[in-house]
């Protein structure tokens, strides 16, 4: 039994069942089960053609509901005769399926579970640890999605940026429990990026990619966060830089820019350097200045101080960042770099403890008390 | 078995008898906490005493209703002498000797000059359900 093949053939069998009229809701549950019944009957007897027997299987199961749904309820059934199978377009129904799970009119969390499951073909249980909540909560939210999207209909193409917004956020939720959504939103956005030609799509890739060749060496033994400028680059994946920067060049010669080429463009700019010493400062200002131009996010102006900090000397990233919201998420960790840099330890060590209380996580609360406990240490002699 | 909560407070609770911030310990210090707090987890996992533990943000505030068709108040961030929760650890133990017990081991973790924190550490314990034997 060979459950990453059965995860693989997941969307394109529902696809195949909404397309013959299944509505979204059913053709889901019916793909479930037949799951179920792929797991007890083929270890004894594997099918010649996995996709065709679980497209047959997962109908039948779906006739069946559908029957006994309308007989519950006294009326006529809608889908009495079995049509013919012919091949199935499985490029497209995968892709009307990831645009059906990241419909605009659910919440970010709602498109999140629904891709994971019915894109992803993660069970509920595995959604439920990897998201750290009751598997009867994350039930819940699933069929109330499924019922959000019941009655969309496909009469005009989706819109890829949703479906990228999804597979960012499952991305960036990184690994706990058993499933490392990392790992499972490169393999969604591959699927995704073989199915269209997307420039923004293979910008998200090479994102991904060059990200995850560098986690090795993100955490230190004990756990702790280790600073890209500390990270031991030998720990980084070459070959998924290869392939995120092979990815990502193909698409930048389309000549289509978006947000996501931006970021791994200056993702690609950080693996090329061998020593951070060598990192090209000037080059990643100025994707970083195509950040703004194209998204004017605050947190993108943020990055950017930064990197003038690195350009320029910390002088000139200190007036960058006196320009923003001093509200703005790591505004206060950031000033507490660029003042360290700038020769002034006494600021940098309060800013670090002050950026500390307001972390987001406890990796960050901890890696900038440790930034100012070293500060103070030296200050101490 | 019985649960307890093992509350820590970043305000509220008396002072601790080593009570240094921790952005003034060495850093190596902090490793040596850090590691106590973890070896701590997965030892009580291994005895089969560990359910929950959460951090808590330290930024928050007081929220209540107000009225029918009105936001909702809130108030806050709160002022320094009020009382505020960091995080909890809740344990499943035979006896409340045990419980005690654990809460002191907690609040023994190393700090300033690696010497114990004596923190103050919130035993209370939950409501039980009832007994089929009445």
């Amino acid at each position: 039994m060979n459950e990453s093949l059965l995860r693989e053939l997941v969307p394109a069998v529902i696809g195949v069942l909404v397309r013959r009229g299944a509505d979204f809701a059913a053709a889901e549950d019916a793909v479930q089960d037949a799951l179920v019944e792929a797991v007890r009957v083929w270890p004894g007897d594997p099918p010649r053609d996995p996709r065709g027997w679980l497209i047959t299987v997962a109908w039948r199961k779906f006739l069946d509901a559908a029957r006994a749904d309308a007989s519950r309820r006294h009326r006529e059934v809608r889908v009495e005769t079995e049509p013919v199978p012919g091949p199935g377009k499985a490029v497209d129904d995968t892709l009307r399926l990831y645009f059906l799970c990241a419909h605009p009119s659910l919440t970010p969390a709602s498109a999140v579970a629904l891709t994971l499951r019915a894109v992803g073909g993660l069970t509920t249980r595995q959604i439920a640890q990897a998201y750290l909540v009751p598997e009867a909560t994350m039930a819940q939210r699933i069929s109330r999605a499924k019922r959000t999207v019941s009655d969309v209909r496909f009469d005009r193409p989706g819109d890829v940026a949703t479906v990228l917004r999804v597979l960012y956020l499952v991305f960036n939720e990184g690994y706990s429990g058993d499933i490392d959504l990392a790992a499972e939103a490169i393999r969604l956005t591959r699927r995704l990026a073989a199915a269209t030609r997307h420039e923004e799509v293979a910008g998200l890739l090479a994102l991904m990619l060059l990200h995850h060749a560098r986690r090795p060496a993100r955490t230190g033994p004990d756990g702790r966060l280790v600073p890209l400028a500390e990270q031991d680059r030998g720990l980084w994946d070459t070959r998924l830089i290869a392939e995120g920067v092979d990815v990502l060049q193909a698409a930048l010669a389309r000549d289509r820019l978006g947000e996501f080429q931006a970021q791994a463009a200056i993702a690609a700019l950080h693996a090329d350097a061998r020593t951070v010493e060598e990192t090209d400062w000037v080059q990643i200002v100025e994707w970083y200045d195509e950040l703004v131009r194209l998204t004017g996010n605050p947190v993108a102006r943020l990055n950017r101080a930064v990197a003038v900090g690195e350009a320029d000397g910390p002088r000139a990233g200190l007036a960058a960042l006196a320009e923003l919201d001093p509200s703005l998420p790591r505004h206060t960790a950031a000033a507490a770099y660029l003042r360290e840099r700038d020769g002034d330890p006494v600021n940098a060590a309060r800013l670090y403890a002050e950026a500390a209380r307001s972390a987001p996580n406890l990796s960050e609360r901890d890696h900038l008390t440790r930034q100012a406990a070293r500060l103070n240490a030296r200050l101490r002699g | 078995m019985a649960k307890y909560l093992l509350l820590k407070h970043y305000r509220g609770a008396p002072a601790s008898v080593n009570d240094v911030p921790m952005d003034q310990w060495e850093p190596e210090e902090i490793s040596a906490h850090m590691q106590y707090m973890r070896d701590f987890a997965a030892r009580l996992e291994s005895t089969g005493e560990f359910v929950d533990s959460q951090a808590l943000s330290p930024e928050g505030s007081f929220v209540r209703y107000d009225g029918e068709g009105r936001p909702p108040v809130t108030d806050g961030p709160f002022a320094e002498t009020k009382d505020l929760i960091a995080g909890w650890m809740v344990i499943d133990v035979e006896t409340y000797e045990r419980a005690l017990e654990l809460a002191g081991e907690l609040s023994a973790a190393p700090g300033a000059g690696g010497k114990p924190i004596h923190e103050w550490l919130e035993l209370r314990p939950f409501y039980g359900q009832p007994t089929v034997v009445e």
